[in-house]
């Protein structure tokens, strides 16, 4: 008896063993690559960065980019994508493991202030130094900290060929013979309902695209769609944007956003009260079937529109226009344009992985192979003097951002949102305009919330 | 060979109580100092003692979210508890397919969550679409539409506890009071109900926790539309904690009374149940 006791505290001391050797020899294996990294950087310079990636859609890119950096310089780069709307949850849950991103990013002041300890004083690195405009970086004390990387733009996307259809109908009761004719409010309004009036001859559900105001789902009325009232505010009174005065809103030119929401949501492709439950893919999916004219969204969404199955837009048929709310001085309103993605290197990582990163940044948007993937493969319009004229992404809504930069008397709208003061502030504001939409609420509920939430989430900063 | 084995205890315990102090006891102590801290990552806290507390009732979701889970939590209870006794009862009548329903009944429960959110979410809205609406419209919606699906994936499991239980009941008790002419009432209500008190124990311990902390189910349906009326607490705080920056703190502040709030019902409820169970025997 007493021996098979002592054959059975062997077996299971010695399994125990295993198991912990098991443990360690994995520890010592990672240690080892670690020295083993160190040691190599001392001598060929081979030291590894880790990269969390914003982007989704672009992460098959992301792969072939740490392939080429392997094969140009020797160097790794291992790319790690967060999955739609969980970048912060998944940024704050690696930060604190050894396998921290070295590069990440932030989408402006707001994401600085959540981040600043973690955000590297990039004002020496050449990335910066090549940065064509330098107050669009992220910047405190007179130190920039996110560097912009890729310049995207916003507006009503449309679609040419339904509107030639349009502008081809006999009995129509607008004057438009081209969409360059319509360059305010009235005139988009008119158009807009006389198609709706008409749609069955278009062959389309709607004008627009469904409003996807689903929770989490709302962020092109949120935030985008709000940046054009809430950007002329702070205009009109001088706000500096990384000041106080950001702190309360008014909502002044609240009436001028309810107009283009309420065009949206009466010419749409469905009910204002079913709008709940739609999410943007849904939207974009209505607009690549050629089932509605036109959709609010930016030069991201082409990769988006044409991997619909059964699309039926061409290239050249797909163009984009500012959105029209009746503001004063709109004919010579242009897009949205500016940038929410700015990169920033983790302060807490060992030095020569902070230099391995700003390394690997130059590389991407300096070097001939860095550059091609950034333009062609990425489609980004890179804010840095190392791309010249001709190296531009050739996508046809980067096209259609390039040709209303360069348009004469359009005068382009910045990205205030970055100021917003919380996801929390967009979630209240989407929730109201549910309301709305379905009914419940009226519209001055909708200003209420904005004014009220704005000012609680922005006390809170 | 007790006494022999006894020196080794410490030796055989090691493993269990190594992963439950890494995996619970440590993270617990962490999460509850992390309260009293403002922090972005839990390595960069810093101690603001009381704030965060004081932070959670600024505003009125986290009571609105308490509100709201402890009505959903009552009726669920008792329409899960009640509805899988009554599938139980029916599927020991020795039916034809017995065991065809069981398997049926209990297959929802073997679907995740979030899945299953979506998939109701498509359900409910598809029928409210008839008439021009859909589950964001108002707060009952969403509450009615969290109970039909708690409902619909608890149920089957604990119909199999109570069928577990039921079996268990000698059949010449039943018998003796049938012979002594009670009805079926008095032999369910006197005889089944008293000798299967163990599984309402357990039964109502699971429904409990699991409709208390609630959160896939929740997102996926309403993710709290409208506004945030149909948040429960685990959505509340995942929202605090991660929709707002320097908030990181007070949500954490919520899990901690959260938390509390759940050991204290399941330590009330499983007192009062357990101390019924043994006066009944």
């Amino acid at each position: 008896m007493k021996s098979y006791t002592k054959i059975i505290s062997c077996i299971a001391a010695m399994s125990i063993m295993t198991t912990l050797t098991a443990c360690g020899k994995k520890n010592n294996s990672e240690q080892n690559a670690v020295s083993e990294g160190q040691n190599g950087q001392t001598a060929e310079k081979n030291v590894t960065v880790r990269f969390l990636n914003f982007k989704p859609e672009a992460a098959p890119v992301y792969e072939e980019i740490a392939q080429a950096y392997k094969d140009e310089t020797g160097n790794t780069l291992i790319v790690e994508t967060a999955a739609n709307n969980t970048y912060e949850q998944t940024l704050s849950a690696k930060m604190s493991t050894p396998e921290a991103p070295v590069i990440f990013q932030i989408n402006g002041p707001r994401g600085y202030a959540n981040w600043r300890d973690y955000c590297l004083d990039l004002t020496d690195s050449d990335i910066y130094n090549h940065l064509i405009d330098k107050t669009s970086a992220v910047s405190a004390n007179g130190m920039a900290y996110g560097i912009p990387y890729a310049v995207e733009g916003y507006g009503i996307i449309y679609n040419d060929e339904i509107m030639q259809r349009y502008f081809a109908l006999e009995n129509r009761k607008t004057d438009f013979v081209s969409m360059d004719e319509v360059n305010s409010y009235e005139e988009l309004k008119a158009l807009v309902e006389d198609m709706q009036a008409n749609a069955k001859e278009l062959g389309i559900k709607g004008v627009f695209a469904a409003t996807s105001l689903k929770s989490g789902d709302d962020w092109r009325w949120t935030t985008h769609l709000a940046n054009i009232p809430i950007h002329r505010e702070f205009a009109d009174n001088q706000i500096d944007l990384t000041g106080e005065g950001v702190k309360t809103l008014n909502f002044a030119y609240g009436e001028n956003y309810r107009n283009i929401f309420d065009l949206y949501l009466n010419n749409s492709t469905l009910d204002r009260k079913m709008l709940g439950s739609k999410i943007t893919d849904e939207s974009m999916a209505e607009f690549a079937l050629g089932e509605c004219a036109m959709v609010q969204n930016g030069s991201w969404a082409w990769s988006q529109i044409s991997s619909v199955p059964g699309n039926t837009i061409s290239e050249e048929n797909i163009r984009m226009m500012p959105i029209y709310m009746g503001l004063e001085g709109e004919e010579n309103q242009g897009l949205c344009i500016g940038t929410e993605n700015f990169l920033c290197i983790n302060s807490a990582a060992k030095p020569e992985e902070q230099q391995a990163a700003k390394d690997f940044l130059f590389w991407l948007y300096s070097s001939e192979t860095g550059k091609d993937m950034v333009v062609n493969k990425l489609g980004f319009i890179a804010p840095f003097d190392t791309f010249t004229d001709t190296e531009k992404p050739t996508d046809p809504l980067s096209r259609e951002v390039l040709r209303w930069m360069d348009k004469e008397n359009a005068e382009t709208i910045p990205w205030s949102f970055t100021v917003f003061p919380s996801q929390n502030f967009k979630n209240d504001f989407g929730a109201a305009l549910l309301q709305y939409a379905q009914g419940s609420r009226d519209w001055n509920y909708v200003t209420e919330t904005v004014r009220s939430s704005w000012e609680t989430e922005s006390s809170m900063l | 060979m007790k006494r022999n084995l006894h020196p080794y205890f410490p030796l055989f315990v090691l493993p269990t109580l190594l992963a439950f102090i890494i995996s619970f006891l440590i993270p617990f102590a962490m999460g509850i100092y992390l309260s009293f801290c403002k922090f972005t990552t839990v390595a960069n806290a810093s101690w603001t003692g009381l704030e965060n507390y004081r932070r959670i009732f600024s505003d009125s979701s986290f009571t609105n979210a308490l509100w709201f889970t402890v009505k959903f939590t009552v009726v669920s209870v008792i329409t899960v508890n009640i509805f899988a006794f009554l599938l139980a009862l029916a599927l020991t009548k020795g039916l034809r397919g017995t065991n065809v329903f069981r398997t049926i009944f209990f297959m929802p429960n073997l679907i995740g969550g979030i899945v299953l959110g979506y998939i109701w979410n498509l359900i409910i809205n598809g029928v409210l679409g008839f008439f021009g609406t859909d589950i964001t419209y108002k707060a009952a919606y969403g509450f009615w539409g969290l109970v039909i699906l708690t409902n619909w994936q608890l149920i089957g499991y604990m119909m199999v506890i109570y069928i577990a239980g039921l079996q268990n009941i000698p059949r010449d008790i039943t018998e003796a009071a049938e012979i002594d002419g009670a009805s079926r009432w008095q032999i369910i209500w006197r005889i089944t109900i008293p000798m299967v008190m163990p599984s309402v124990t357990i039964c109502t311990f699971l429904t409990l926790t699991n409709s208390f902390k609630l959160f896939d189910q929740n997102l996926a349906l309403t993710a709290g539309a409208p506004g945030k009326e149909t948040a429960m607490l685990a959505l509340d705080i995942y929202n605090t904690f991660y929709g707002r920056p320097g908030w990181q703190g007070a949500g954490q502040a919520k899990a901690v009374i959260f938390f509390i709030i759940a050991a204290a019902i399941a330590f009330i409820q499983l007192r009062l149940t357990e101390g019924k169970a043994a006066k009944e025997r």
